[in-house]
């Protein structure tokens, strides 16, 4: 097999001039004669650092990273829109880059006009674009409106005619990012059958996309980019999990900063008296933390089933909630409680001893609560947790309200709130292809 | 940089298609549409006879004076125009720029060369009152020549000034200014030989001078007298071009980062 794309050592250095230190003037660069030398400033930026990487031909190549990692201005590189600072990128055969859908479009002149002007841009001739201009009109599904001019057409009419042009290119090697966002699920189901039917024909292409569903299901090859270097390469699947490892270790870093900032913010002083829960501040269920810390909650942490304390889990997996207590007397009449709430506010799950008919005996010294739940079923997102201890009439020794927030992540994007652990089953006369990835 | 301007032959049809857009869409949406080509310079006419016919009128030996004056506002506009549009061009144009791989070159292109169109549409007008005033002289053949000049020319200025408002966005508003300084350093207003040789001493460094004198002979006075000074402005046209294209190319990696 050949290679389509050969990326050596490819760096991108940008020039920050938000830091600019030499104020450059028109003057002095003519005096100085030399405009180029003098357009660049100390401060620079990396974009793209040492990539090294092939892309066979006829395979489908997918760029992974969040936002600001370099993979457009990858794009930009391979598509010869800039050039590298350093390094070389040869393409083999006609390349067609889909980095912005009706780039180019004029507002005043016709769909019609527009599609032949788009056309030539992208390297038709206008030949090409007579011969295929119904089909280009049909897959936009804009027959009735080829004729008005663009400025009338709603988003989704503009991003559609702009990928039917820019698929109809028919390059050897593909470009797309990000643009399968556009339009309703029946247009992108239309643009993924086209891709598929791209890849059948052997063309080459590389996706840049945030849906990394769509890179285990299309892609053969991917890389993670971060930082402008490559993190990992190879497997798609292998790639996307690593990816999301970090991912996770990121959110973990930031809801464990968010929550020790949450607990110093409210632990002194003490409020003398509880809070008025008006139904509004109920509903939008701010921090806070009261009661007469007669019992006093110094830590409430999430554990996961190592019993190491963390603030991120897949959906399914075994959590404990710790709680670890602290009185100077000794007490009677106590209760632990929690509660956990969806980011709207919607309480999913509350308990406390006392609902559950246990009966104080007695409590004091340090001390160390845990709620065990075998499974965390709840759909992905981000959540709060409350925590209490109280005398069973509800008066509050220390209550923690949405101080500690914890996330759930999950592969399948189902609704709700709840995820019940499930199974589908089907008649033999049904057949249904599992998902690959259980 | 050869190289690159062969390579424009090949987007020749993406000129084309661009520039008929760009005629297209301009008077698209308003009522008198296309006829506002011819419109515009009439009414431009009327304006500057009735300041130096009526307001000020005889300071020039020139008869007739509104015919002159039209012979030189069409190639004037022509130029002046294209330089203003060409100046920020690229930044307007930075999408395109930025997100298809053309040569950014074919921009001031059809900047230049839809006002081009524009100065054709012009010259239907100017040569009804030629014939009007039974000014049609043999020297006519020679025009093509004269508008050929120009279009280097103003090629030429276009690209160093487009590639230079990228950097530097100044230039647009120093532009304004510095054209109105060119329109009264050029014999639009006035006849060159009207003025003191003194002064037409410091002109005949104004390349537009010899332009304008040259559509002023061909199609007004029927005379070639100034032919040398042609022949010299066509070297000088054709190195402005390249001058400018030398700039233009030079800073083209720039241009997808900086606009």
């Amino acid at each position: 097999m050949a290679i389509a794309v050969r990326v050596s050592d490819v760096t991108k250095v940008y020039q920050r001039y938000a830091h600019r230190k030499q104020f450059r003037t028109l003057k002095s660069a003519l005096l100085k004669g030399n405009l180029i030398g003098e357009l660049r400033p100390d401060e620079t930026f990396s974009a793209l650092s040492g990539v090294t990487f092939n892309v066979w031909e006829g395979s489908t190549f997918a760029v992974i990273g969040r936002n600001g990692s370099g993979k457009s201005s990858l794009l930009k590189v391979l598509a010869g829109i800039t050039k590298p600072t350093s390094g070389t990128v040869e393409v083999s055969g006609r390349i067609s880059a889909l980095i912005e859908l009706g780039a180019g479009f004029h507002p005043e002149i016709t769909g019609r006009e527009n599609v032949f002007i788009n056309g030539i841009m992208l390297g038709l001739s206008k030949r090409e674009i007579t011969d295929r201009f119904d089909e280009i009109v049909e897959f936009a599904e804009l027959a009735e409106f080829i004729d008005a001019p663009v400025k009338n057409y709603s988003s989704g009419m503009y991003m559609r005619l702009g990928f039917a042009v820019a698929i109809h290119v028919n390059p050897d090697v593909l470009l797309i990012d990000e643009v399968l966002a556009v339009g309703d699920q029946a247009f992108v189901h239309k643009c993924l059958d086209k891709i598929s039917e791209f890849r059948r024909r052997g063309k080459t292409i590389l996706l840049v996309t945030h849906s990394l569903g769509l890179v285990e299901k299309l892609a053969d090859e991917a890389i993670w980019l971060d930082e402008g270097k490559i993190q990992a390469r190879g497997d798609p699947k292998k790639v996307v999990d690593a990816y999301l490892a970090q991912v996770t270790s990121r959110e973990e870093e930031a809801l464990a900063v968010a929550e020790e900032q949450a607990v110093a913010e409210f632990e002194t002083p003490p409020p003398a008296s509880e809070p008025v829960e008006d139904e509004q501040s109920l509903s939008k269920r701010e921090k806070g933390r009261w009661g007469s810390r007669e019992v006093e909650i110094v830590e409430a942490a999430l554990l996961g089933s190592d019993g190491q304390p963390r603030h991120v889990f897949d959906t399914g997996e075994p959590v404990s909630v710790r709680l670890k207590i602290k009185t100077s007397g000794t007490l009677k009449d106590f209760a632990f409680g929690i509660g956990i709430f969806n980011a709207d506010g919607v309480c999913c799950y509350g308990t406390n001893t006392d609902i559950e008919q246990f009966v104080p005996l007695s409590l004091s010294g340090e001390g160390e609560v845990r709620l065990v739940l075998d499974r965390l079923d709840l759909v992905e997102g981000t959540y709060f947790l409350d925590v209490a201890v109280h005398q069973r009439d509800g008066y509050p020794f220390d209550y923690h309200r949405a101080l500690h927030a914890f996330r759930v992540n999950s592969r399948v994007k189902d609704l709700g709130i709840y995820r019940p652990a499930h199974r589908w089953e089907f008649s033999p006369n049904i057949s249904m292809k599992p998902p690959r990835d259980e | 940089m050869l190289r690159n301007l062969i390579d424009l032959l090949r987007y020749r049809v993406l000129i084309q298609s661009l520039v008929v857009r760009e005629l297209k869409a301009r008077y698209r949406g308003s009522v008198l549409g296309f006829f506002w080509s011819f419109i515009n310079p009439l009414l431009q006419l009327l304006i500057y006879t009735f300041v130096f016919a009526y307001v000020l009128p005889g300071r020039f030996q020139v008869e007739p004076y509104p015919l002159f004056l039209f012979t030189g506002i069409l190639p004037w506009t022509w130029f002046s125009s294209s330089v203003l549009e060409s100046s920020n061009i690229l930044i307007t144009s930075g999408n395109l720029i930025k997100k298809i791989l053309f040569p950014a070159e074919v921009l001031p292109f059809v900047v230049v060369l839809s006002n081009m169109i524009h100065f054709f549409f012009g010259l239907p007008i100017l040569f009804a009152f030629l014939i009007y005033y039974g000014k049609i002289h043999w020297t006519l053949v020679f025009l093509p020549a004269v508008v050929l000049l120009q279009l280097v020319f103003t090629l030429g200025v276009c690209l160093f000034f487009s590639a230079l408002s990228v950097h530097f966005r100044d230039v647009q508003n120093i532009l304004a200014n510095l054209l109105m300084l060119w329109f009264f350093s050029s014999p639009v207003i006035y006849p060159y030989l009207d003025i003191s040789p003194n002064i037409q001493r410091w002109l005949n460094y104004n390349p537009m001078t010899h332009i304008l004198v040259g559509y002023h002979q061909t199609l007004l006075t029927g005379s070639l007298g100034h032919w040398p000074w042609l022949l010299v402005m066509s070297v000088a046209s054709v190195v402005t071009f390249l001058v400018g294209y030398a700039f233009f190319d030079r800073l083209r990696d720039t241009y997808a980062e900086e606009v």
